[in-house]
């Protein structure tokens, strides 16, 4: 599998009224093809808007000011709006949270179907609507034929979101970014989306960025995860080495708050005191230092940074609790590279 | 919580139905109902906590806003400590709003932006007239307290506030007329999911503390297990399902349980390939809701008698509405 996405300590700034204001801070993650990688956390800590950054749909006030995002080995954090145009839709094509208002309502489904078709894949009307009717299909819409004439507020949410599904894998993009996809949908509902876009993983070996907050989809869906929080990634690794052994503080205490139905009965929750630090007021060190069990002094002063530690998979911590890890693992890694040289 | 078999229930629903009619033409001519809330019958005891759970459409927040007649039953009883609340005068409603109050969803909605927190919480006192300005005001630092906010909030309007520090609002609102019984709708489906603990958990301490019952609305079955006594599933205006929490989870018998039970995702990728039973198809329009069994046209185990005839809701203790219960099914 080859390297599909990189993307490297992105920021991502928007100038507001009160100054510039850091909502995404060295992202970095990458992706191989067919991947899917889960970008996990609350509101407002810059999971939506790291895949809006990859996409170029930042709000005018909005770019991204420093890394880089290589998609196939072009930097897209470079690219024109001409060069997105292109890559839009076609190559990497993405899915919003809310299937009820991301349809135009003032066009039919067939219209706002073959847009794209006919654009990026230079099918005429005919062509691009019987293949509009196959993808329809595909996704699983009864009467493809007759759903197609119709408009937007006639479908159910589900049902929306399997147009959605369907106009973004259209074109056979390499990367889909699917923005909380069944956040708005009812949990039956839920379980048919997730299982379609399982399906069609399969078939296509679409690469997916799947952003949500709910840890049951991610371990449903993930090859690996990125847990976010306050702009920043504080710990990324596969999703079995998360799920068995969680490190850094935030998604510890994320585990714990998140009442289950598989819970033991008197389990009481345990919940993160406090809440998320607002962007104009970011802590200096540490962006959990208020809110994490473990707070040590230098956590207020110093930032802690993305470093890889020794296990049995790729696994990166931001934490100084994992400090020693860290070091060993630098140590060994240098130590190799003097042998081999 | 244990129930004694005598015990006298806080509140009975009785056959509530609640349609919204629906209009058409120029005369306005009613031409259908929405069967929002189709003869759904339960008891509240006093001191437990009874999640309403099913998905979107299925009458849980109509029933919940019936309660406390925000909406009026179409047909149908809610007794509350013995009155029928749909046949009281407005202002007999107005005396017995001391002591039902409501916890609504969305947080950044349902707090007035133009009030300061103090006053939005000093209303209920003045409006009753159970309290001078000072002693108002009094009550309002205590309840602030309790529900974990600073008292130097009370000069700051709600848009200065996280989404979780509103619903402790919302929250302190509702007490603030020390009430019995507390509606809550969908109180945390709105907060992200660190907060959702919080709020969780200050509504657990609050009922132990003050002896609050709940009805407790939700759509994850999460939160609802971790809340609630007792469980009533609903679907399309109907219950499906009422029993105790242990029992929904342990053994459910209404095939809809099951599969609602089994459609979520587990935090756990080592199940991921666990078998699942994906219904298909979405839920009907409660405008038409389909004949016989509601749940007839998803149900993988349906047969011809479910859709002639509605089941009714048998059994004792737990009680479930289905011609073949699952237990039934597996042997």
């Amino acid at each position: 599998m080859g390297e599909l996405l990189k993307v490297d300590k992105i920021k991502t700034q928007f100038q507001t009224e009160k100054g510039p204001v850091t909502s995404v801070d060295e992202v970095s993650f990458d992706l191989k093809e067919g991947e899917t990688i889960c970008l996990v956390g609350e509101s407002g800590c810059g999971k939506s808007v790291t895949s809006l950054s990859i996409m170029h749909l930042l709000d005018r006030n909005g770019s991204v000011t420093e890394g880089s995002i290589l998609f196939e080995g072009k930097d897209l954090a470079k690219a024109t709006e001409a060069d997105m145009r292109k890559i839009r839709g076609n190559n990497i094509s993405m899915i919003f949270q809310e299937p009820m208002t991301s349809l135009n309502p003032v066009l039919t489904i067939g219209d706002q179907l073959t847009e794209g078709i006919r654009l990026h894949m230079k099918y005429s009307k005919t062509e691009a609507r019987k293949y509009a009717i196959d993808m329809l299909k595909k996704v699983g819409i009864p009467r493809a034929e007759g759903i197609i004439e119709e408009y937007p507020h006639k479908l159910s949410g589900g049902m929306r979101q399997r147009v959605m599904i369907a106009m973004a894998l259209s074109c056979r993009p390499k990367l889909l970014i699917a923005d909380e996809p069944t956040t708005a949908l009812d949990v039956t509902i839920q379980a048919q989306i997730l299982n379609l876009m399982k399906k069609l993983r399969e078939e296509s070996n679409t690469a997916i960025i799947l952003i949500t907050h709910d840890l049951g989809v991610v371990a449903e869906m993930a090859d690996k995860v990125a847990v976010m929080y306050a702009g920043q990634v504080v710990e990324e690794t596969d999703v079995y080495t998360l799920f068995d052994n969680p490190k850094h503080p935030y998604t510890l205490g994320l585990m714990k708050s998140i009442p289950h139905i598989t819970n033991p009965d008197d389990m009481r929750l345990d919940s993160i005191p406090g809440s998320v630090p607002s962007v104009h007021n970011m802590p200096k060190g540490c962006r959990f230092y208020d809110r994490c069990p473990h707070a040590m002094k230098r956590c207020l002063e110093e930032k802690p940074l993305l470093k890889p530690i020794e296990d049995k998979q790729s696994h990166s911590i931001r934490c100084f609790l994992y400090e020693k890890e860290e070091q060993d693992y630098e140590n060994k890694k240098l130590a190799e590279k003097e042998v081999s040289s | 919580m244990p129930l004694s078999e005598q015990e006298k229930p806080l509140l009975q629903v009785k056959n509530l139905k609640k349609y919204y009619p629906i209009k058409k033409g120029v005369i306005s001519r009613t031409v259908g109902y929405v069967k929002a809330v189709d003869d759904v019958s339960f008891d509240i005891y006093p001191g437990e906590t009874v999640g309403l759970v099913g998905e979107s459409g299925c009458g849980k927040s109509t029933t919940g806003r019936s309660l406390v007649r925000l909406e009026d039953p179409t047909a149908g009883q809610v007794i509350f400590q013995g009155k029928d609340l749909a046949k009281i005068s407005n202002k007999e409603m107005r005396k017995l709003r001391t002591e039902l109050q409501i916890i609504f969803q969305d947080p950044y909605s349902s707090l007035n932006p133009r009030k300061r927190i103090g006053d939005l919480l000093a209303e209920p006192l003045i409006a009753h007239k159970l309290a001078t300005r000072s002693e108002a005001d009094k009550k309002v630092n205590e309840i602030l307290e309790i529900v974990g906010l600073s008292k130097q909030y009370k000069n700051r309007y709600p848009h200065e506030f996280s989404g979780g520090q509103r619903q402790r609002i919302g929250i302190a609102r509702a007490l603030m007329l020390h009430p019995k019984l507390i509606i809550c709708d969908e109180p945390v489906s709105a907060l992200d999911v660190s907060i959702q603990a919080q709020v969780l958990n200050l509504l657990k301490d609050l009922q132990k503390e003050l002896k609050l019952t709940y009805v407790f609305i939700a759509h994850g079955l999460g939160a609802v297990k971790y809340i609630s006594d007792r469980i009533c599933v609903m679907y399309l205006g109907r219950v499906m399902e009422f029993a105790t929490t242990k029992e929904i989870f342990e053994h459910p018998l209404h095939p809809y349980t099951e599969i609602l039970l089994n459609a979520y995702p587990i935090p756990n990728p080592h199940m991921r390939d666990r078998k699942q039973i994906v219904v298909e198809g979405d839920v009907p329009s409660p405008a038409n809701p389909p004949k016989g069994c509601v749940f007839h046209t998803r149900c993988p185990f349906a047969k011809d008698i479910c859709k002639e005839k509605i089941p009714t809701l048998t059994g004792k203790g737990h009680t479930v509405a289905c011609h073949f219960p699952l237990e039934s099914v597996n042997v």
